[in-house]
C-alpha cells in the first residue's frame, strides 16, 4: 500500500494557485525527490503534505498520509497522525532549534514524547541514554559536551544533525527533507547527505526529500518530481528522467546544472 | 544532560540586576516591617504640622501632623502588593489571551487583536472607574483588580506578537510535525522563547501600575485611609511643596527607587533566561 496519496493538491492564496494539481504516490520504503526552482512550490506541497500550512493559505484536493486523508481533517486528528508517521528535518539548521533549550533537551523530549504515545514507561536514565544513542546515530562527537550546549554554541553541521536525530527520535516511516543540505557547505553537505541516506536505508524509513540542487536528489533518490510554477511537469526514475527528459523545462535544469559543473572543475 | 557549558565563566557578567535586587529587597524588607513595627501609630498626630525633618520626625510630618516616615514606609507595603497584584492579573489574563490569539484561526485573531486595540485604546483610568462602579465600593483590592484588567490588554497584544513569532520558527513547525500538542508547544517553546522579552516589559507595566494607583487615589478610588498610598501623599503634599518639600520628596524618592529596582532586576532576569545574552555585559 502507499504511504502517501496526493491527487489533485492545490495550495491557493487569494484565489491564486500557487500549487495547481500536484498528483504524485510514494510506496513505503520508497524515496521520492521533488526538484524545481525556487519558488516553484515544493514548500508548500511538502507543508500541504502534513497539514501545516502557514495561516491564509488553504489546499484543495485529497492527500493520504498512511490512508488517513489530511486536506480537511481536524487539527486534533492531524496532531496524532503526524507524530507516528511524519518528521520533518528543514534548511535551515539554526532555526530548526530552539535557541533557548539545551541540545540534549530538544533530542530527549522528542524521545519521551514518542515512548510516552506508545505507551512505554520510561525513566530519566532511560531518556539519558537514549539521547546518546541517537546523537551516536548521527555521528555527533563528544556527546557530554553538546548535549549540554545551546545551538548557538554548536557548528551549522552539528546542528543539522540534532535535527536529524530529533526526526529520528520519533521513528517516523515517513521522513521530509526539505533541503536540508542547502545551508552547509560543500564537505558537512557531502556527509549531511551520506548520513540520511544511511539513516533511511538502515530503518526503512521512506523519504520525501526536497531540493533544487539536481547531483544532490539523483544522489539519494529512487524517483522524482519536477516541479515548475506549482505545476508538476515531469515525473519518472531519476536515471530515465536525467538521462532522457521530456519537458524543456527539465533540460533547462540539466544544462545549468551541467554548465555549474564545468564552471566548478574549471576552477 | 549535564550542563558543562553553563559552569563556563561569565564574561563580565552584568552586575546592575544587584542595584535592582538591593532596591526591590530594601522596600520588601520595609513593607513586611510595617505588618508589626511603624515609627509611629499610622494616621496618628504626633506633633506640629508641617514640621522639617528631626530626630523625632526623619522625614518630618505632614499638615495633619502625621509622621512622613511612617507614612511612606506603609506606602511601600502598598505598593509592592499593588505591583505584585496587577502585574499577576494582568499577566495571567493577557498571556492568557495572547497565546489564544496567536493560535487561534485567523478570524478569531482579527476579532481579539481588534478588541484588544480598542481597550488599549480606553485610558486606564476609565476601565479603573468601570470596575470599581461594578464592584460598588472603592478598595485596595478594587483598584488592583481594575489596574490588572486594565493593563492585561496590553500584556496580551506584546504577547500575541512575541508568540507568533515563536510559532513560525521552524523549530515549532517541527515539534507539531512530530506530534506535539498545542499546550506542549506553548510550555516547552513559547512561554520560554517570549518570556525574556515579556518580563521586561511587566517590570514596565509594575512601575506603571504603582503610578497609576496614585492617580486612582486622587480621585478617591485608590486605598482608603489610613494605609495611604504613595500616590495619596504626593498629592495631598502638592499645597506644600514649596513650604514643606520632604512630604513630596520622600514618597517620590520611594516611587522611583522601587520602579527603577524592579526595571533594574527584571534586566538581569531577563539576561539570565536568555543564553545568548548571559555573559554580555
Ligand atoms: N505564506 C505565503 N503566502 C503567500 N504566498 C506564499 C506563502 N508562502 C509561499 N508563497 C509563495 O508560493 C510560492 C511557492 O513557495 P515555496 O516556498 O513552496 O517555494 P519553494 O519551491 O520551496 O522555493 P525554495 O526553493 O526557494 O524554497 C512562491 O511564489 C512563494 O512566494
Ligand atoms: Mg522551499
Amino acid at each position: 500500500m502507499s504511504l502517501l496519496k496526493v491527487r489533485d493538491l492545490s495550495v491557493a492564496a487569494r484565489g491564486r494557485n500557487l500549487v495547481d494539481s500536484v498528483s504524485f504516490t510514494l510506496d513505503a520504503g520508497e524515496r521520492l525527490g521533488i526538484i524545481g526552482e525556487s519558488g516553484s512550490g515544493k514548500s508548500l506541497t511538502a507543508t500541504a503534505i502534513i497539514g501545516l500550512l502557514p495561516p491564509g493559505l488553504s489546499a484543495t484536493g485529497s492527500v493520504l498520509l498512511d490512508g488517513h486523508e489530511v486536506i480537511g481533517a481536524r487539527e486534533g486528528e492531524l496532531t496524532a497522525l503526524r507524530g507516528a508517521v511524519a518528521a520533518t528535518v528543514f534548511q535551515d539548521p539554526l532555526t530548526a532549534l530552539d535557541p533557548l533549550m539545551r541540545v540534549g533537551r530538544q533530542i530527549g523530549e522528542v524521545w519521551e514524547r514518542t515512548e510516552r504515545r506508545a505507551g512505554r514507561p520510561h525513566g530519566k536514565g532511560d531518556t539519558r541514554a537514549a539521547v546518546f544513542s541517537l546523537m551516536d546515530e548521527v555521528s555527533l562527537p563528544e556527546p557530554e559536551r553538546i548535549a549540554g550546549a545551546f545551538p548557538h554554541e554548536i557548528s551549522g553541521g552539528q546542528r543539522q544533525r540534532v535535527a536529524i536525530a530529533m526526526a529520528l527520535a520519533c521513528r517516523p516511516k515517513l521522513l521530509i527533507a526539505d533541503e536540508p543540505t542547502t545551508a552547509l557547505d560543500v564537505t558537512t553537505q557531502k556527509e549531511t547527505l551520506a548520513l540520511l541516506a544511511r539513516l533511511v536505508a538502515d530503518h526503512g524509513m521512506t523519504l520525501l526529500f526536497i531540493s533544487h540542487d539536481l547531483p544532490v536528489v539523483a544522489g539519494i533518490v529512487d524517483r522524482v518530481v519536477v516541479m515548475r510554477t506549482g505545476v508538476v511537469v515531469e515525473e519518472g526514475p531519476v536515471r530515465q528522467v536525467f538521462a532522457t527528459p521530456t519537458h524543456a523545462y527539465t533540460r533547462e535544469l540539466l544544462v545549468a546544472a551541467e554548465r555549474f559543473d564545468r564552471a566548478l572543475g574549471a576552477a | 544532560m549535564t550542563a558543562v557549558v553553563a559552569s563556563a565563566p561569565r564574561r563580565g557578567a552584568s552586575w546592575t540586576w544587584r542595584i535592582g535586587l538591593a532596591l526591590v529587597g530594601l522596600h520588601v524588607v520595609v513593607g513586611l516591617l510595617t505588618l508589626v513595627w511603624t515609627p509611629y501609630d499610622p494616621g496618628a498626630m504626633t506633633g506640629g504640622r508641617l514640621s522639617p525633618p528631626s530626630l523625632a520626625h526623619w522625614a518630618g510630618t505632614d499638615r495633619l501632623g502625621r509622621d512622613v516616615l511612617t507614612e511612606v514606609m506603609i506606602g511601600s507595603r502598598i505598593a509592592l502588593q499593588v505591583g505584585i497584584g496587577a502585574v499577576s492579573i494582568g499577566a495571567a489574563i493577557g498571556i492568557t489571551i495572547g497565546i489564544i490569539a496567536a493560535f487561534a484561526t485567523r478570524w478569531r485573531d482579527d476579532a481579539l487583536a481588534a478588541t484588544l486595540d480598542i481597550l488599549i485604546a480606553f485610558p486606564t483610568l476609565l476601565i479603573a472607574m468601570l470596575v470599581v462602579a461594578a464592584s460598588e465600593q472603592a478598595s485596595l483590592g478594587t483598584a488592583i483588580l481594575a489596574l490588572g484588567i486594565a493593563l492585561s490588554a496590553v500584556v496580551a497584544r506584546l504577547t500575541r506578537i512575541l508568540a507568533k513569532r515563536v510559532i513560525q520558527t521552524d523549530y515549532v513547525t517541527a515539534a507539531r510535525v512530530s506530534g506535539s500538542s498545542w499546550l506542549a508547544i506553548v510550555r516547552e517553546h513559547v512561554l520560554p522563547n517570549i518570556w525574556p522579552t515579556l518580563s521586561v516589559n511587566l517590570a514596565l507595566q509594575f512601575g506603571l501600575a504603582v503610578i497609576a494607583e496614585a492617580s486612582l487615589s486622587y480621585l478617591g478610588l485608590g486605598a482608603p485611609p489610613p494605609n495611604a498610598s504613595w500616590g495619596r501623599l504626593l498629592q495631598e503634599a502638592q499645597g506644600t511643596v514649596y513650604s514643606a518639600p520632604f512630604g513630596a520628596i520622600v514618597p517620590g524618592l520611594a516611587l522611583v527607587s522601587l520602579t527603577i529596582g524592579v526595571n533594574l532586576f527584571a534586566d538581569g532576569l531577563r539576561d539570565l533566561a536568555d543564553p545568548l545574552r548571559r555573559g554580555r555585559g
